[in-house]
């Protein structure tokens, strides 16, 4: 019998034990990364902390519960944030390479959080002092607003386009958004600048417990969603008339689609800085590694597969062993932009990067 | 034996399709009543431009008519919610297929879409109907191959597996034969019109291969650059000179008795051919090609070829002003035809 042998979604067995693998990697990973800082822990320390060990120092339960332990979360949820977020673009629009930051999203983010930070500025809003429930609001609103501008500007201008030009009209997008960006500054103190500067290096740093009531759950919320329109991506992939004709209603999907990684992309952009290519690198590994294009897989796949590569950056952009930190952002496009040069020069056609 | 059409499974009422751009409406084609019938295997005809695949995107709903109606069954076609529509008609498109990390069967898998769950699980029926549609193609074996690395021929296979796995009543397929070799074109029209007659499906094809949708269309649908719609048997059309009116131009001419189209002849040598059967035709052919016309009977010609078979043994003999000259084989006759001096008289 043939038709016995092939895999539905490829080889289940084998998508469970690659499931397990991720799973247990980013907890180990998380772990690890608890224990790095300018006061290194032993992992049994960190555990003992977490858990409330009685023989605990409190000290050190504090920074371990105050500091690391935010910072981790942060990382997962920021990593699988934009690995969704950049996996639903490409299926939208039809691009392997299409991700927040390729598509200018990072840059609308920004704008948002640069009117917020620089303009509000004199109201007394910044991101690293005391953010207010409603500032943060405020911040998520901004930088999702910016985000899902950029992006419906760019799913207008990419119904007229082929999908090369798709990529150039989104980096022209980041720059006039950049440039935009460098008017506002230039108009602000110096104070204000600075702390804009530092949030544009990306840092996971930054958001406290009080910020995560409002980080979490937005992401969260919007990772639901995206696991609500598994059906429609997967029917998107073949074309939106094709969609069309299996019953997907192709508008309001794609719509819904588009806010869930404008809320994405923007959160993330809004409380750590722009961070690029997490979105591309980590969908793309997750096709590599499950040998499949339906998302029932690839969602799940991709926020795991994102949380790790965001632990693994941020883990070595404050290098062990090192007292300072180093750009996150600088450490995601070293480690993403030769892997996507790599497969492309490996595919030699933009297209067939895709599944 | 081809079953009377009882159930209409698509009609139209006065339907008028085209294209409306600024508020200016582009007609493409007028009050076009048509219905699409159970078991039935329509080719869709036309020459380039004049609407074939806007009637099919119309009547697929991708796109909404000028005016007039559309019915699915006894339902007004835009009344029907999509995922019930999606159940009803099926269409295979020209548009590329993803290529990269997807399998065939993950590509019919969702053909179950209309069906499935909001995963998109498959249960023990959609996987019986995926089987099913792999087996009604013959695409058995092609289940767990990359869409990428399959041919054209066993591609479009697979799409209209995936089309089939949706279990709708109605098929539209917009120019499924265009990129195929004729063997597989061939293949491809028997597995439709089995298909039709099998499943009581109402399938509608367009096509560019005059010559295949006279062979194994039902009924012909024919769309004229004035946006007019002639349909009819195909014998019908072709014996009653439809087609030469809407194919033919200065530079084509209909042969109906072929049921082909062939470069308008302008001969100014005429030969006579006597012979019968498989070398007498071919010998037709090539002297067509070379510029001959074909002297009917009692008609002089500037040559004479005579066909003499004898067991196995083929022999050309060509007379031309007296001299004979025999060949042995139509290469030997072709090489013979092409060397002479024919502007001597």
């Amino acid at each position: 019998m043939p038709t016995s042998k092939i895999a539905t979604v490829p080889s289940s067995r084998r998508s469970i034990v690659l499931f397990g693998v991720l799973g247990l990697s980013v907890l180990l990973l998380a772990g690890l990364s608890a224990c790095i800082g300018t006061t290194p822990l032993s992992l049994e320390t960190v555990f003992k902390a977490i858990v409330g060990a009685p023989d605990i120092n409190p000290v050190i339960q504090q920074i371990v519960i105050d500091f690391r332990l935010p910072r981790v979360l942060t990382a997962i949820l920021a990593g699988a944030a934009l690995a969704t977020a950049g996996l639903m673009m490409q299926t939208i629009f039809r691009n392997p390479l299409a991700d927040p930051f390729v598509l200018g999203v990072n840059s609308g983010a920004s704008l948002g959080v640069a009117i917020v930070l620089l303009a509000l500025a004199p109201t007394g809003l910044s991101l690293t002092a005391g953010l207010g429930a409603s500032g943060q609001i405020l911040l998520i609103l901004a930088s999702s607003g910016g985000a899902a501008i950029t992006l419906f500007t760019v799913l207008m201008l990419s119904r007229k386009v082929d999908i090369m030009s798709v990529l150039i009209i989104g980096l022209m997008i980041s720059y006039t958004v950049g440039a935009l960006v460098s008017i506002l500054m230039y108009f602000s103190m110096a104070e204000r600048l600075q702390s804009f500067l530092s949030w544009s290096f990306g840092d996971y740093g930054n958001v406290s417990w009080s910020h995560m009531r409002a980080f979490a759950p937005a992401i969260i919320g919007a990772l639901g969603v995206s696991l609500l329109f598994v059906k429609p991506l997967d029917a998107l992939l073949l074309g939106e008339r094709y969609a069309e004709s299996v019953g997907t209603r192709t508008q309001r999907a794609r719509i819904t689609i588009l806010f869930a990684a404008s809320i994405l992309a923007g959160t993330v952009t809004g409380f750590c800085g722009p961070i690029g290519f997490l979105g591309i690198a980590a969908p793309h590994l997750s096709r590599y590694l499950f040998h499949t294009s339906s998302h029932r897989v690839l969602i799940p796949a991709s926020i795991l597969v994102g949380a790790l590569l965001s632990l693994s950056s941020d883990f070595i952009a404050r290098g062990p062993g090192l007292d300072v930190s180093l750009p996150l952002n600088a450490i995601t496009a070293l480690i993403g932009a030769p892997v996507i040069i790599a497969a492309l020069i490996k595919q030699r056609n933009l297209k067939r990067l895709f599944g | 034996m081809i079953p009377a059409y009882q159930t209409k499974h698509l009609t139209t009422t006065d339907l008028n399709i085209g294209y409306s751009h600024k508020g200016q409406n582009t007609c493409v084609a007028e009050a076009l009543n048509l219905a699409l019938n159970a078991g039935e295997f329509v080719c869709l005809l036309g020459p380039n431009g004049a609407g074939k695949s806007t009637l099919i995107r119309t009547l697929a709903g991708m796109q909404a008519p000028l005016s007039g109606s559309l019915q699915l069954k006894d339902q007004s076609f835009h009344s029907i919610p999509p995922r019930e529509r999606a159940r009803m008609i099926s269409v295979v498109l020209t548009e590329a297929l993803p290529i990269g990390m997807m399998d065939a069967y993950s590509l019919v898998a969702l053909g179950r879409h209309p069906y499935s769950g909001w995963l998109g699980g498959l249960d023990a029926t959609d996987k019986e109907r995926i089987k099913w549609a792999f087996q009604a193609v013959g695409a058995i074996g092609l289940e767990a191959r990359q869409i990428s690395e399959l041919s054209d021929g066993e591609r479009q296979k697979v799409s209209i597996a995936r089309a089939l796995a949706q279990e709708a009543q109605v098929m539209l397929l917009d120019e499924p034969t265009a990129f195929l070799d004729l063997p597989r074109r061939v293949e491809l029209m028997t597995i439709l019109r089995n298909l039709a007659h099998r499943e009581q499906m109402g399938l509608l094809l367009s096509t560019h291969d005059l010559d295949l949708a006279l062979r194994f269309a039902d009924r012909l649908w024919m769309i004229t650059t004035d946006g007019q719609l002639i349909q009819g048997y195909p014998e019908e059309l072709a014996m009653s000179g439809e087609f030469a009116r809407i194919f033919a131009n200065d530079n084509l001419d209909w042969d109906a008795e072929r049921g082909s189209f062939r470069a308008h002849p302008n001969p100014c040598l005429y030969a006579e051919i006597r012979g019968e059967g498989v070398n007498a035709l071919w010998t037709q052919r090539a002297l067509e090609r070379l510029g001959f016309g074909i002297a009917s009977e009692g008609q002089d010609g500037a040559l004479c070829i005579q066909i003499y078979e004898t067991n196995k043994q083929v022999e050309w003999i060509a007379e031309r002003n007296g001299h004979q000259v025999a060949h042995a084989s139509i290469a030997q006759l072709i090489d013979w035809v092409r060397n002479e001096d024919w502007t001597r008289p």
